[in-house]
């Protein structure tokens, strides 16, 4: 009986062992059924996501000693099949030469786009829609625990400008333009799961069109907003040591103390350089998409973090893939951007009383400033007493 | 607000006008990479 059993478990472990779905990669295939081709075991393998050892493929591009004559049957063109030149382009294993004038126009098939497209449907788009999610409910919840944060003892009546029309303009340049940017980006990444299946291939061309025109052109809106902005605030948003006791007292958001702060609090300078750091990088990516295969970046870039951290990031990259780069990291850093301005937007709409009226008409009450921008209130009117403008 | 709806609008006129400006410094997304020296099917 013990050894029924025994003899059962060695069976039952023996065949696991020679199970493929427990090796690393597939045993070796027998392939002279399809005189060496790729066969079903080979595909299966690959859908089950096993390491395939492609030399099969990638070394099987003909022997021109050996070649059927091309008056034959299945003749070949005078040494290799099409089949072994598609094998050997597919592989890099020629020097193409073409008549197409332009760049990249050599480059005929690119695995590597499938990995691209894997990432770009799958985890950017799946992780950077949930974040967006995310930061709604999460300053949904803030908003339902916290409510609206009052100026303490109500408005004085007494206004003081707060923002000049210049910098207002500059804020609304950038704020309009990544608005735009940010509405159209998503139509392009999003469209095709999300609004196609509700309003159709019909509807959604046009709007897929139109968002394309739309995110190419304004993006010029975008960069020079961002150019103006961080020439008329980057002077105010140096941190400084008020900026540690600021965020040491939750910035006031916990609890009712308003720590000191000049004309930006700590708060407002981490927003400042998130949108000037993820700001730029962004323009950079969206230059290089905007200018195909003219303006590889990538390459280069993970040179330098290779030899900055000792990585082994990819720097021979085919001109296809610098703008699959390009793409994943632009939509990455879009989505970070999106969270932090909603999280902005957020704070200077409906989660506080007063905040609003800094870049509506740039007029704040006096005792909204002097409870959140102590400080900067002290140098305008110290200025305007000596006669100087704010 | 008028100075936000000022913000918009010229983020729009700036859109409007790229591609405009774009094609005075040779950069046209129809023609870019076309040349005498090349074979035109069309």
């Amino acid at each position: 009986m013990n050894l029924k059993i025994f003899s059962a478990v060695v069976f039952a472990l023996t065949t696991l062992l020679f199970n493929p779905g427990w090796a690393q990669e597939t045993p070796s295939v027998d392939r002279t059924s399809t005189g060496g081709a790729q066969t079903l075991e080979d595909i299966m393998a690959r859908q089950k996501q096993l390491e395939v050892d492609e030399s099969f493929r990638s070394e099987n591009l003909g022997d021109p000693a050996n070649a059927a004559p091309i008056t034959g049957p299945l003749g070949t063109q005078g040494g290799t099949s099409v089949a072994d030149d598609y094998r050997a382009i597919r592989y890099n294993k020629i020097d193409p030469s073409t008549q197409v004038r332009g760049p990249a126009v050599d480059v005929l098939i690119q695995d590597e786009g499938m990995d691209w497209l894997q990432l770009r449907e799958g985890p950017v788009l799946t992780y950077g829609g949930s974040a967006i999610l995310g930061i709604i409910l999460l300053l949904a919840l803030f908003y339902f625990i916290r409510g609206k944060i009052r100026i303490a003892g109500g408005p004085s009546g007494t206004k003081i400008e707060r923002f000049k029309a210049i910098e207002r303009f500059g804020h609304w340049l950038l704020a309009g333009s990544f608005i735009a940017l940010a509405l159209t980006g998503l139509i392009t990444l999003m469209g095709r799961s999300f609004l196609i299946p509700v309003i159709g291939h019909e509807a959604f061309s046009p709007l897929a069109i139109g968002s394309k025109w739309v995110h190419n052109n304004i993006a010029w809106a975008f960069m020079l907003g961002l150019v103006l902005t961080f020439v008329m605030w980057v002077a105010h948003n140096i941190p400084s040591k008020l900026d540690w006791q600021w965020i040491r007292q939750g910035g006031g958001f916990i609890g009712k103390g308003h720590p000191s702060a000049k004309k930006f609090n700590a708060g407002q300078k981490i927003v400042f350089w998130t949108v000037m750091v993820l700001g730029f990088s962004v323009s950079l990516s969206g230059l290089s998409l905007l200018f195909p295969f003219e303006m590889p970046m990538f390459a280069s870039t993970f040179e330098l973090v290779n030899s900055i951290l000792g990585t082994d990031f990819p720097t021979a990259l085919a001109p296809h893939e610098e703008m699959q780069y390009a793409n994943i990291w632009h939509s990455i850093v879009a989505f970070l951007m999106m969270v932090a301005i909603i999280a902005h937007i957020y704070i200077g709409t409906v989660g506080m009383e007063g905040a609003y009226e800094a870049m509506g008409n740039g007029q704040v009450d006096l005792e909204w400033a002097r409870q959140h921008h102590d400080l900067w209130v002290e140098e305008v009117q110290a200025k305007q007493g000596k006669g100087e403008s704010s | 607000m008028k100075v936000m709806i000022a913000g918009f609008v010229a983020a729009l006129v700036i859109a409007a006008l790229a591609p405009v400006v774009l094609d005075q410094f040779g950069w046209s997304s129809a023609e870019r990479w076309s040349s005498e020296t090349s074979v035109r099917l069309d």
